[in-house]
């Protein structure tokens, strides 16, 4: 009796074993994949633009991308400034002030559908309200606004659950010192989470890098710069935010469609895209190791 | 149960007939106690017996939950805190030390200067003295003079508790509530926060929630024993537990209770 329990035992324990066995190697090769992926899509775009590289391709004319390049940076410096505060602010909300109520849940069910909207639909609702609404000729602004109204989502999101993860005792402790709500979320809540949020806010930048299809109606697929013009009202200067500025990402579209307008047309789209595989590698990266380094001045674990 | 209590010391916190529910639940059942100054006072009981939460009506600090109700009053120096005062003033007379060590993750320098800091005091210097004259109150400033600009959370538990008794100590206030400070901490931690509560009292009227009956008899004057939501007894510590009134008390101090 015993001897037979001892092997069936002996069985259960042995058939758990090859199991663990089994799903490790599994998840090994579904992690494997991925790199490899994400390696041989890199490394194809990035050689196929080095081989594009032509003298004068980051120049500031027709020829070169360093207008478009430009525009992409200043087009996501725009749509931060606009989604940032706003995002962290809802998300603040959400975390902190929202009752367990309709209208949050309401509020929720938005913002979830917000951020599983297409971007085209996006473009197309800029387009609509930036563009026709208002009257005015595409602009880099419209696009800007196009983007964050994609990047709000994920910051909401991000700031709720970074200010949601928190110890509870962060803000029993600073309220028992006698600060208010506000003053416990903004001097201890929000720079405790503030690591999280500068992931978020970057991966968001890093998406609004690579936007196209929310760009094609806002922010115009044409670019028309003039480096010694500093009027700010003017067409032509590069910080007027209310010109058409065409992307980095539009670009390769339109080199791409209407190919025909540019000798060197396949070269800049290579180039483009390569680019755009660097900086949005870059931005995580960045986002790495500015969390490490905030983490790390915080818990002290170099100390 | 007052009289058992000195007539000449003052009474720092007065308690009347204060019930407090949790939605449907009853959880403390007119308690009526007062807490002299320049003393400590200790609450035990069995967990769950409303001992903490008591305590959190003393601060203000079950105002943070949903769902609570209270009645009856509590005098804070004669002045009511649930009806003439604000929540934020009085949480800057009547401090609070919790169970678990919760330093935020600052430097130890901004941790303690944080109570000053939101009251308005930015001099730089004036803020030095109070951090310096905090941790040295704490007894911890030898320990840590020299790495004030470090994190917080790197330090021992032990020593993060004694930060966060100096970083209640930087807001001066008058009363200090300890919930279960030690209960998180080894036996040497203990033993120097025990001793540490027993210096402030010098200062400062201390409330104290423990689990453990003998650090209730090292460090307390006063005990007060709460039974489910209910003050049993309350007097000097040396007579509730020498001489126990009640049956319930006596079961539990001698540890027959179930």
């Amino acid at each position: 009796m015993i001897a037979d329990q001892r092997t069936t035992m002996q069985k259960r324990v042995h058939n758990a074993q090859r199991m663990n066995r089994i799903m490790t190697v599994v998840f090994y090769c579904i992690g494997g994949f991925f790199l490899v992926l994400i390696l041989v899509l890199a490394v194809y775009i990035i050689i196929n633009g080095i081989r594009s590289i032509y003298p004068g391709v980051f120049g500031f004319d027709s020829d070169g991308i360093g207008n478009q390049f430009f525009n992409t940076v200043y087009l996501v410096f725009w749509s931060l400034l606009i989604s940032v505060p706003i995002g962290v602010l809802a998300g603040i909300y959400m975390a902190e002030y929202a009752g367990d109520n309709k209208l949050t849940k309401f509020i929720r069910i938005s913002i979830e559908s917000l951020s599983s909207l297409p971007s085209i639909v996006v473009g197309l609702f800029g387009y609509l309200v930036f563009i026709l609404y208002t009257g005015a000729k595409w602009n880099l602004m419209a696009g800007a606004l196009a983007v964050s109204i994609l990047s709000l989502p994920s910051i909401t999101t991000t700031t709720e659950d970074a200010m949601r993860s928190l110890p509870k005792s962060y803000k029993a402790g600073s309220m028992a010192l006698g600060a208010t709500h506000w003053t416990t979320i903004h001097k201890v809540l929000l720079p405790a989470c503030l690591p999280r949020i500068i992931t978020g806010v970057i991966l968001a930048a890093g998406r609004g890098f690579g936007e196209a299809a929310a760009l094609l109606y806002t922010s115009g697929q044409s670019t028309r710069l003039n480096w010694s013009n500093w009027n700010i009202t003017s067409k032509t200067c590069p910080l007027n935010p209310f010109r058409p500025g065409e992307t980095l990402a539009l670009h390769i579209w339109v080199m791409r469609t209407e190919g025909s307008l540019n000798a060197h047309s396949e070269e800049i789209a290579n180039v483009c895209a390569m680019i755009l595989v660097i900086c949005v590698l870059l931005f995580s990266l960045a986002a790495r190791m500015i969390t490490k380094h905030v983490t790390r001045k915080q818990t002290g674990d170099n100390a | 149960m007052e009289e058992t209590l000195n007539k000449n010391i003052k009474t720092e916190i007065s308690v009347k007939n204060l019930n407090l529910h949790y939605g449907e639940f009853h959880a403390l059942k007119n308690i009526t106690m007062d807490i002299p100054e320049h003393e400590i006072t200790a609450l035990i009981g069995p967990s769950g017996c409303g001992k903490s939460t008591f305590m959190k009506t003393l601060n203000r600090m079950n105002d943070l939950e949903q769902g609570v109700k209270i009645d009856g009053t509590v005098l804070l120096d004669g002045v009511d805190i649930y009806k003439t005062m604000d929540a934020i003033e009085l949480r800057k007379r009547v401090g609070m030390v919790f169970q678990q060590p919760n330093p935020f993750p600052k430097s130890i320098f901004e941790n303690v200067v944080y109570g000053p800091r939101i009251n308005g005091i930015r001099n730089k210097e004036k803020l030095m003295e109070i951090c310096e004259r905090s941790l040295k109150q704490a007894a911890i400033w030898d320990e840590l003079k020299d790495r004030l600009n470090k994190s917080a959370l790197g330090l021992s538990g032990g020593q993060q508790q004694r930060l966060c008794i100096a970083r209640t100590l930087a807001v001066e206030p008058e009363v200090i509530l300890m919930d279960e400070p030690t209960s998180a901490l080894d036996p040497i931690s203990t033993g120097k926060i025990e001793e540490l509560a027993m210096q402030l009292k010098k200062d400062y009227t201390i409330v104290i929630v423990t689990h453990n009956m003998q650090q209730a008899t090292r460090i307390s004057d006063n005990t007060a024993f709460f039974l489910l939501g209910e003050m049993v007894e309350y007097g000097k510590t040396d007579d509730v537990f020498a001489n126990p009134k009640d049956e319930r008390t006596e079961r539990y101090i001698t540890g027959r209770f179930g």
